[in-house]
């Protein structure tokens, strides 16, 4: 009698632990502790590279070394609207420049490179976002084939522009895309197609993929030293899964700019489900926004992997979210006063730096860490047609006034571009009470305790509090 | 068009997961639609009419089956109307620019 392999939804997720070990050949295990604690920097030690054989690998995948600029005609306006001593001058990091138009492309060379130096034959990734045409293009120089899982569609066939110019993005460099329809099964056929093909599991998670994006900090760190003698202030990273701002913060510790506060900048895209088909194309960015965000600061492990390298809570200093309009704002301000036409995604983190650098002094720096390619589909002008297309509202007002899913406020005044606090404090609670729920502990010892101390960068105290609020004794 | 011959650029579609089959914890517009999976690659076939199933070699050379969905399919995503609120902006800035220096 044949075997078949029971691939039902439940058979196959059950399957999970198995597939991934093969797909990524790491062991997990080793590196926990206690019930729920893991050795994170001897995770990111071990199985990581150093910045100097991440540079080698980026260099020979023409990534990296991307210029960094002072918007000078944006810090005019900013200082022309801060009050006497405000006003701090931006820099941006070009990221657009990489080879596939991303700063993503710092992660898929290592995990490419990584893959190819561990024998396997092809490299598989889902994302609907700027990664797949990064491992794409990263794949090919290595000799590796590379299939992107995408979800792409409603279930009318209808897709953002956004989201079909990276599957075209992607099929350019010579990818077998999958195009699914909106819903979180896409992790199934992820583990259908690494159970079919042997084929490396290029996570976004991996500690490799955020060993890629330390030589960005790294790079800010060195080239601000470089432009003006000393480190910057203040960097600011488009958040989404966290690897962004995590690799970027680790890269800025490992060359010295320790004091460097680190701020997170998200698209609100709050009241809109990311699973759900008909909420799907009511949002106009399909990246960066807090839809992902807050789930995965507040439980990293979430994702493909067991142990997720991308634990935003442990860098960052200062969260805020701005609204879609604003965003595409200033992606017109970048194109038509700096001569930079670039993707709206990337510009979320310059949209919150211009309201942030308002209230900073004016001797200060502030570095906005990504920029990303532009093209038709990609773009403020078919994301807001086909925003008008889904029944949302697009028209200047204040951005106060905007709500997700139903209106989109272009800033009257430049003045207008501003910041909502996310509240971090309450973010490190929900970690915590999301570890206690998934692990069903109602006690912990010393080794998980510190575990969640490091996991959430709080202090003792703060994290006691939240256990007993919790219920959960601490012995 | 609706024939393709061997070797022609389509795409094929497969019911991944219907609708009674899917995760648990979706929204319930998204529980009640099938989950579909969408591949394109060279036709196999020596001859096929849409909705015909058939098998496709992708473009890393992987064979797949399922339903033909469109032939030689294109890319439709654009640059979109023109949105005047954000041409405005440019001027707008621009001019302020002007007045600064």
């Amino acid at each position: 009698m044949l075997l078949v392999k029971d691939m039902s939804y439940n058979a196959v997720m059950g399957r999970k632990n198995e597939i991934m070990k093969k797909a990524i050949g790491v062991d997990y295990d080793v590196f926990s502790y206690g019930k729920l604690g893991f050795d994170y920097e001897k995770m990111m030690k071990k199985v990581g590279y150093s910045i100097e054989e991440v540079e080698k690998i980026q260099r020979e995948g023409k990534v990296g070394n991307t210029p960094l600029y002072e918007l000078k005609n944006i810090n005019a306006l900013v200082k022309k609207y801060a009050s006497k001593g405000k006003g701090a001058r931006i820099f941006l990091k070009d990221e657009a420049m990489n080879a596939s138009g991303s700063f993503k492309a710092r992660r898929a060379a290592v995990s490419v490179y990584h893959a190819k130096k561990h024998g396997y034959k092809g490299v598989i990734a889902a994302t609907s976002g700027n990664y797949g045409a990064a491992v794409a293009a990263q794949a090919l120089q290595r000799g590796l084939k590379c299939i992107i899982v995408q979800e792409v569609y409603d279930s009318r066939k209808v897709g953002q522009p956004e989201i079909l110019e990276k599957t075209r993005k992607c099929e350019a460099y010579g990818a077998e895309v999958i195009r699914l329809s909106v819903g979180p099964e896409l992790f199934y056929t992820l583990l259908c197609l690494l159970e079919e093909t042997g084929y490396f599991n290029a996570s976004l998670y991996t500690p490799f993929a955020i060993a890629g994006i330390e030589t960005l900090g790294y790079e800010i760190a060195n080239q601000m030293k470089e432009i003006e003698g000393r480190y910057p202030d203040a960097v600011i990273a488009t958040n989404a899964g966290g690897g962004n701002l995590v690799g970027t913060a680790r890269g800025l510790i490992k060359a010295g700019a320790k004091d460097t506060k680190i701020i997170g900048a998200s698209v609100d895209l709050s009241g809109l489900h990311m699973a759900s088909d008909i909420d799907f194309n009511k949002k106009s960015f399909t990246t960066g926004h807090t839809g992902f965000a807050i789930p995965f600061a507040t439980w990293p492990d979430r994702t493909d992997v067991p142990r997720n390298a991308a634990r935003v809570l442990r860098y960052i200093d200062r969260y805020a979210k701005v609204t879609q309009g604003e965003v595409f704002y200033v992606t017109e301000a970048l194109a038509q006063l700096e001569g930079l036409e670039r993707g709206p995604a990337g510009n979320t983190s310059l949209s919150a730096a211009i309201a942030i650098a308002r209230e900073m002094d004016e001797d200060q720096i502030v570095v906005v860490q990504e920029t990303e390619y532009t093209g038709a589909g990609k773009h403020p002008n078919p994301q807001l047609t086909f925003a008008r297309e889904n029944g949302i509202v697009v028209k200047r007002g204040k951005p106060v006034d905007s709500k997700p899913g139903e209106s989109i406020m272009i800033p009257e005044t430049f003045e207008q571009l501003s910041v909502t606090d996310i509240d971090v404090e309450e973010l490190k609670f929900n970690l915590i009470r999301n570890a206690i729920e998934k692990s069903g502990l109602n006690s912990i010892g010393d080794e998980d305790f510190s575990f969640l101390v490091e996991d959430t960068n709080a202090t003792e105290e703060f994290v006691e509090k939240a256990l007993k609020k919790l219920n959960v004794v601490y012995q | 068009m609706n024939k393709a011959k061997r070797g022609d650029w389509v795409e094929i579609e497969q019911i991944l997961l219907e609708a009674n089959k899917r995760a648990d914890n979706l929204p319930e517009e998204t529980k009640k639609v099938p989950l579909i999976q969408w591949f394109k690659g060279y036709l196999l076939n020596d001859r096929a009419e849409l909705n015909d199933e058939v098998e496709i070699e992708t473009l890393i050379g992987r064979k797949v089956k399922g339903k033909l969905s469109e032939i030689n399919p294109k890319h439709v995503h654009n640059f979109g109307e023109s949105i005047k609120e954000l041409m405005d902006v440019g001027i707008e800035l621009r001019k302020e620019i002007e007045e600064l220096n």
